[in-house]
Protein backbone atom coordinates (compact mmCIF):
# COMPACT_ATOMS: atom_id res chain seq x y z
CA UNK A 1 0.00 0.00 0.00
CA UNK A 2 3.09 2.15 0.11
CA UNK A 3 2.57 3.88 -3.23
CA UNK A 4 -1.00 5.06 -2.70
CA UNK A 5 -0.64 8.83 -2.12
CA UNK A 6 -4.26 9.35 -1.00
CA UNK A 7 -3.91 6.67 1.67
CA UNK A 8 -0.58 8.03 2.87
CA UNK A 9 -1.77 11.63 3.17
CA UNK A 10 -5.09 10.74 4.79
CA UNK A 11 -3.24 8.50 7.26
CA UNK A 12 -0.81 11.29 8.09
CA UNK A 13 -3.69 13.67 8.78
CA UNK A 14 -5.80 11.21 10.74
CA UNK A 15 -3.17 9.50 12.94
CA UNK A 16 -2.49 12.55 15.18
CA UNK A 17 -6.24 12.92 15.67
CA UNK A 18 -6.58 9.26 16.66
CA UNK A 19 -3.77 9.63 19.21
CA UNK A 20 -5.26 12.87 20.57
CA UNK A 21 -8.70 11.22 20.84
CA UNK A 22 -7.09 8.30 22.71
CA UNK A 23 -5.59 10.74 25.23
CA UNK A 24 -8.99 12.43 25.60
CA UNK A 25 -10.67 9.06 26.25
CA UNK A 26 -7.91 8.18 28.73
CA UNK A 27 -8.08 11.32 30.84
CA UNK A 28 -11.80 12.01 30.43
CA UNK A 29 -12.85 8.52 31.52
CA UNK A 30 -13.89 9.83 34.95
CA UNK A 31 -16.50 12.11 33.38
CA UNK A 32 -17.72 10.35 30.26
CA UNK A 33 -17.62 6.94 28.67
CA UNK A 34 -14.15 5.53 28.26
CA UNK A 35 -11.11 4.78 30.34
CA UNK A 36 -7.82 2.97 30.16
CA UNK A 37 -9.02 -0.06 28.21
CA UNK A 38 -10.59 1.89 25.38
CA UNK A 39 -7.85 4.53 25.32
CA UNK A 40 -5.10 1.93 25.11
CA UNK A 41 -6.80 0.19 22.20
CA UNK A 42 -7.45 3.46 20.34
CA UNK A 43 -3.87 4.63 20.92
CA UNK A 44 -2.60 1.30 19.56
CA UNK A 45 -5.00 1.62 16.60
CA UNK A 46 -3.27 4.85 15.60
CA UNK A 47 0.10 3.09 15.51
CA UNK A 48 -1.38 0.04 13.77
CA UNK A 49 -2.81 2.30 11.04
CA UNK A 50 0.69 3.72 10.63
CA UNK A 51 2.05 0.18 10.35
CA UNK A 52 -0.62 -0.82 7.81
CA UNK A 53 0.03 2.15 5.54
CA UNK A 54 3.79 2.66 5.86
CA UNK A 55 4.83 -0.93 6.54
CA UNK A 56 5.71 -2.76 9.74
CA UNK A 57 9.38 -1.85 9.32
CA UNK A 58 8.50 1.86 9.67
CA UNK A 59 6.32 1.06 12.70
CA UNK A 60 9.21 -0.88 14.23
CA UNK A 61 11.50 2.11 13.97
CA UNK A 62 8.76 4.39 15.38
CA UNK A 63 8.19 2.14 18.42
CA UNK A 64 11.19 -0.16 18.90
CA UNK A 65 10.27 -3.59 20.32
CA UNK A 66 12.51 -3.22 23.36
CA UNK A 67 10.62 -0.04 24.33
CA UNK A 68 7.31 -1.89 23.83
CA UNK A 69 8.47 -4.68 26.14
CA UNK A 70 9.23 -2.16 28.87
CA UNK A 71 5.83 -0.48 28.47
CA UNK A 72 3.95 -3.80 28.64
CA UNK A 73 5.36 -4.34 32.12
CA UNK A 74 5.31 -0.66 33.14
CA UNK A 75 1.51 -0.38 33.10
CA UNK A 76 0.99 -3.43 35.30
CA UNK A 77 3.77 -2.30 37.66
CA UNK A 78 2.12 1.14 37.93
CA UNK A 79 -1.24 -0.44 38.78
CA UNK A 80 0.17 -2.88 41.31
CA UNK A 81 2.50 -0.15 42.60
CA UNK A 82 -0.50 1.98 43.58
CA UNK A 83 -1.71 -1.02 45.61
CA UNK A 84 1.69 -1.48 47.26
CA UNK A 85 1.83 2.26 48.01
CA UNK A 86 -1.50 2.12 49.83
CA UNK A 87 -0.21 -0.94 51.72
CA UNK A 88 2.87 1.02 52.78
CA UNK A 89 0.55 3.81 53.97
CA UNK A 90 -1.03 1.27 56.31
CA UNK A 91 -4.27 0.92 54.39
CA UNK A 92 -5.70 -2.03 52.44
CA UNK A 93 -4.32 -3.02 49.02
CA UNK A 94 -5.71 -0.55 46.43
CA UNK A 95 -7.61 1.48 49.09
CA UNK A 96 -7.08 4.85 47.38
CA UNK A 97 -8.48 6.85 50.30
CA UNK A 98 -5.03 6.71 51.92
CA UNK A 99 -3.32 8.45 49.00
CA UNK A 100 -4.38 11.92 50.14
CA UNK A 101 -5.65 13.77 53.20
CA UNK A 102 -9.05 14.06 51.57
CA UNK A 103 -10.50 10.59 50.76
CA UNK A 104 -12.23 11.80 47.58
CA UNK A 105 -9.01 13.41 46.30
CA UNK A 106 -7.24 10.12 47.10
CA UNK A 107 -9.82 8.24 45.06
CA UNK A 108 -9.34 10.64 42.13
CA UNK A 109 -5.56 10.20 42.22
CA UNK A 110 -5.79 6.42 42.58
CA UNK A 111 -8.27 6.01 39.72
CA UNK A 112 -6.18 8.32 37.51
CA UNK A 113 -3.04 6.26 38.13
CA UNK A 114 -4.57 2.80 37.70
CA UNK A 115 -6.39 3.87 34.53
CA UNK A 116 -3.08 5.19 33.21
CA UNK A 117 -1.47 1.83 34.02
CA UNK A 118 -4.29 -0.01 32.21
CA UNK A 119 -3.93 2.24 29.16
CA UNK A 120 -0.14 1.83 28.94
CA UNK A 121 -0.17 -1.98 29.16
CA UNK A 122 -3.13 -2.44 26.78
CA UNK A 123 -1.70 -0.09 24.17
CA UNK A 124 1.73 -1.73 24.25
CA UNK A 125 0.28 -5.27 24.16
CA UNK A 126 -1.94 -4.43 21.17
CA UNK A 127 0.97 -2.99 19.15
CA UNK A 128 3.07 -6.01 20.15
CA UNK A 129 0.44 -8.50 19.02
CA UNK A 130 0.02 -6.62 15.73
CA UNK A 131 3.78 -6.62 15.12
CA UNK A 132 3.97 -10.30 16.08
CA UNK A 133 1.38 -11.30 13.47
CA UNK A 134 1.83 -8.76 10.69
CA UNK A 135 5.61 -8.45 10.92
CA UNK A 136 6.25 -12.13 10.24
CA UNK A 137 5.90 -12.22 6.49
CA UNK A 138 7.80 -9.10 5.58
CA UNK A 139 9.82 -9.53 2.44
CA UNK B 1 -42.27 -0.01 20.99
CA UNK B 2 -39.60 1.50 18.76
CA UNK B 3 -36.88 -0.01 20.95
CA UNK B 4 -38.39 -3.49 20.52
CA UNK B 5 -38.41 -3.10 16.74
CA UNK B 6 -34.78 -1.96 16.77
CA UNK B 7 -33.81 -4.89 19.01
CA UNK B 8 -35.54 -7.44 16.80
CA UNK B 9 -33.96 -6.00 13.65
CA UNK B 10 -30.46 -6.01 15.20
CA UNK B 11 -30.85 -9.55 16.56
CA UNK B 12 -32.06 -10.77 13.16
CA UNK B 13 -29.09 -9.09 11.45
CA UNK B 14 -26.74 -10.67 14.02
CA UNK B 15 -28.11 -14.12 13.17
CA UNK B 16 -27.82 -13.46 9.42
CA UNK B 17 -24.22 -12.23 9.81
CA UNK B 18 -23.25 -15.25 11.92
CA UNK B 19 -24.79 -17.66 9.38
CA UNK B 20 -23.02 -15.88 6.54
CA UNK B 21 -19.71 -16.14 8.41
CA UNK B 22 -20.25 -19.89 8.82
CA UNK B 23 -21.28 -20.45 5.20
CA UNK B 24 -18.61 -18.38 3.49
CA UNK B 25 -15.40 -20.00 2.30
CA UNK B 26 -13.35 -16.87 1.69
CA UNK B 27 -11.63 -16.03 5.00
CA UNK B 28 -11.29 -12.36 4.05
CA UNK B 29 -15.08 -12.13 3.71
CA UNK B 30 -15.51 -14.04 6.98
CA UNK B 31 -13.33 -11.47 8.75
CA UNK B 32 -15.48 -8.66 7.36
CA UNK B 33 -18.56 -10.53 8.62
CA UNK B 34 -17.03 -10.66 12.11
CA UNK B 35 -16.42 -6.92 11.92
CA UNK B 36 -20.05 -6.32 10.94
CA UNK B 37 -21.16 -8.65 13.75
CA UNK B 38 -19.17 -6.61 16.29
CA UNK B 39 -20.59 -3.37 14.90
CA UNK B 40 -24.14 -4.72 15.31
CA UNK B 41 -23.27 -5.80 18.86
CA UNK B 42 -22.02 -2.25 19.48
CA UNK B 43 -25.38 -0.83 18.35
CA UNK B 44 -27.09 -3.36 20.64
CA UNK B 45 -25.04 -2.14 23.62
CA UNK B 46 -25.86 1.49 22.78
CA UNK B 47 -29.56 0.62 22.68
CA UNK B 48 -29.12 -1.02 26.11
CA UNK B 49 -27.48 2.24 27.38
CA UNK B 50 -24.18 0.44 28.08
CA UNK B 51 -22.04 3.11 26.42
CA UNK B 52 -18.74 2.04 28.01
CA UNK B 53 -19.21 -1.55 26.82
CA UNK B 54 -20.24 -0.33 23.37
CA UNK B 55 -17.10 1.79 23.24
CA UNK B 56 -14.93 -1.22 24.08
CA UNK B 57 -16.71 -3.43 21.57
CA UNK B 58 -16.27 -0.81 18.84
CA UNK B 59 -12.56 -0.37 19.57
CA UNK B 60 -11.64 -4.01 20.21
CA UNK B 61 -14.20 -6.05 18.24
CA UNK B 62 -14.51 -3.88 15.14
CA UNK B 63 -11.04 -2.38 15.11
CA UNK B 64 -8.19 -4.38 16.58
CA UNK B 65 -9.46 -7.95 16.20
CA UNK B 66 -10.35 -7.36 12.52
CA UNK B 67 -6.80 -6.15 11.89
CA UNK B 68 -5.32 -9.09 13.82
CA UNK B 69 -7.45 -11.59 11.88
CA UNK B 70 -6.35 -9.97 8.62
CA UNK B 71 -2.74 -10.30 9.77
CA UNK B 72 -3.36 -13.99 10.46
CA UNK B 73 -4.93 -14.46 7.02
CA UNK B 74 -1.75 -12.95 5.59
CA UNK B 75 0.08 -15.84 7.25
CA UNK B 76 -2.26 -18.77 6.58
CA UNK B 77 -3.79 -17.92 3.21
CA UNK B 78 -7.21 -16.77 2.17
CA UNK B 79 -9.12 -19.98 1.44
CA UNK B 80 -10.73 -22.18 4.07
CA UNK B 81 -9.80 -25.83 3.68
CA UNK B 82 -12.73 -28.19 3.19
CA UNK B 83 -13.63 -30.05 6.38
CA UNK B 84 -12.58 -33.69 6.22
CA UNK B 85 -15.46 -34.96 8.39
CA UNK B 86 -19.21 -34.45 8.36
CA UNK B 87 -20.41 -31.74 10.74
CA UNK B 88 -23.29 -33.79 12.23
CA UNK B 89 -21.84 -34.48 15.70
CA UNK B 90 -20.67 -30.88 16.33
CA UNK B 91 -24.07 -29.65 15.13
CA UNK B 92 -25.89 -31.90 17.63
CA UNK B 93 -23.61 -30.73 20.47
CA UNK B 94 -24.18 -27.07 19.57
CA UNK B 95 -27.97 -27.50 19.33
CA UNK B 96 -28.16 -29.26 22.71
CA UNK B 97 -25.94 -26.61 24.35
CA UNK B 98 -28.00 -23.82 22.80
CA UNK B 99 -31.26 -25.40 23.94
CA UNK B 100 -29.89 -25.78 27.48
CA UNK B 101 -28.85 -22.11 27.53
CA UNK B 102 -32.26 -20.97 26.27
CA UNK B 103 -33.92 -23.20 28.90
CA UNK B 104 -31.68 -21.53 31.51
CA UNK B 105 -32.87 -18.04 30.53
CA UNK B 106 -36.48 -19.03 31.28
CA UNK B 107 -35.68 -18.80 35.01
CA UNK B 108 -34.06 -15.39 34.74
CA UNK B 109 -35.95 -12.26 35.81
CA UNK B 110 -37.59 -10.28 33.04
CA UNK B 111 -35.42 -7.68 31.30
CA UNK B 112 -35.57 -4.27 33.12
CA UNK B 113 -37.41 -5.88 36.06
CA UNK B 114 -36.61 -3.61 39.04
CA UNK B 115 -37.14 -6.52 41.47
CA UNK B 116 -34.38 -8.57 39.87
CA UNK B 117 -31.70 -9.67 42.39
CA UNK B 118 -29.00 -7.78 40.48
CA UNK B 119 -30.83 -4.50 41.22
CA UNK B 120 -31.33 -5.34 44.90
CA UNK B 121 -27.87 -6.24 46.14
CA UNK B 122 -24.74 -4.14 45.42
CA UNK B 123 -26.04 -2.13 42.46
CA UNK B 124 -28.01 0.44 44.49
CA UNK B 125 -25.14 0.75 46.98
CA UNK B 126 -22.66 1.62 44.22
CA UNK B 127 -25.09 4.03 42.57
CA UNK B 128 -25.99 5.81 45.81
CA UNK B 129 -22.57 5.94 47.47
CA UNK B 130 -20.32 6.56 44.46
CA UNK B 131 -20.91 10.36 44.27
CA UNK B 132 -19.92 10.80 47.95
CA UNK B 133 -17.22 8.13 48.26
CA UNK B 134 -15.51 8.44 44.87
CA UNK B 135 -16.78 11.78 43.62
CA UNK B 136 -16.57 11.18 39.87
CA UNK B 137 -19.61 11.37 37.57
CA UNK B 138 -19.01 8.14 35.62
CA UNK B 139 -20.13 5.33 37.94
CA UNK B 140 -18.79 2.71 35.53
CA UNK B 141 -15.26 4.05 36.03
CA UNK B 142 -15.64 4.25 39.79
CA UNK B 143 -16.84 0.62 39.97
CA UNK B 144 -14.18 -0.60 37.54
CA UNK B 145 -11.19 1.20 38.99
CA UNK B 146 -12.08 1.57 42.66
CA UNK B 147 -14.83 -0.72 43.99
CA UNK B 148 -13.68 -3.57 41.76
CA UNK B 149 -10.02 -2.60 41.58
CA UNK B 150 -8.85 -6.16 42.28
CA UNK B 151 -10.81 -7.52 39.30
CA UNK B 152 -9.40 -4.88 36.99
CA UNK B 153 -5.87 -5.63 38.22
CA UNK B 154 -6.54 -9.28 37.42
CA UNK B 155 -7.84 -8.39 33.94
CA UNK B 156 -4.75 -6.32 33.29
CA UNK B 157 -2.59 -9.23 34.41
CA UNK B 158 -4.44 -11.45 31.90
CA UNK B 159 -3.71 -9.00 29.06
CA UNK B 160 -0.10 -8.69 30.24
CA UNK B 161 0.21 -12.49 30.15
CA UNK B 162 -1.35 -12.61 26.68
CA UNK B 163 1.18 -10.06 25.45
CA UNK B 164 4.05 -12.02 26.98
CA UNK B 165 2.66 -15.19 25.38
CA UNK B 166 2.61 -13.60 21.92
CA UNK B 167 6.13 -12.30 22.47
CA UNK B 168 7.28 -15.78 23.46
CA UNK B 169 5.54 -17.58 20.59
CA UNK B 170 6.02 -15.19 17.70
CA UNK B 171 8.76 -12.85 18.84
CA UNK B 172 9.17 -9.42 17.34
CA UNK B 173 12.41 -9.85 15.45
CA UNK B 174 12.14 -9.67 11.70
CA UNK B 175 12.12 -13.13 10.12
CA UNK B 176 13.89 -13.80 6.85
CA UNK B 177 11.88 -15.73 4.31
CA UNK B 178 13.05 -19.26 3.55
CA UNK B 179 15.55 -19.11 0.72
CA UNK B 180 16.81 -15.64 1.59
CA UNK B 181 20.22 -15.94 3.18
CA UNK B 182 19.52 -19.53 4.06
CA UNK B 183 16.74 -20.63 6.36
CA UNK B 184 13.73 -19.15 8.08
CA UNK B 185 14.69 -19.11 11.72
Amino acid sequence: MNDNPVLRIVAKIIIPMILLFALYVQFHGDYGPGGGFQAGVIFAAGFILYGLVFGTEALRSAVPPHILRIFIALGLVLYAGVGVTTLLMEADFLAYNALSQDPVAGQHLGIFLVELGVGITIGAVMITVFLGFAGRNDP
Amino acid sequence: MLIEVVNVVILALLAVTALAAVRLNDLFAVTMMFGIYSLLATIMFVVLDAIDVAFTEAAVGVGISTVLMLGTIGLVGRRARKASHRPILPLIVVIITGAALVYGTLDMPRFTDPAAPVHQHLGPYFLNESPDQIGIPNVVTSILASYRGYDTLGELAVIFTAGIGVLGLLGLRRRKRPGHEGGAR
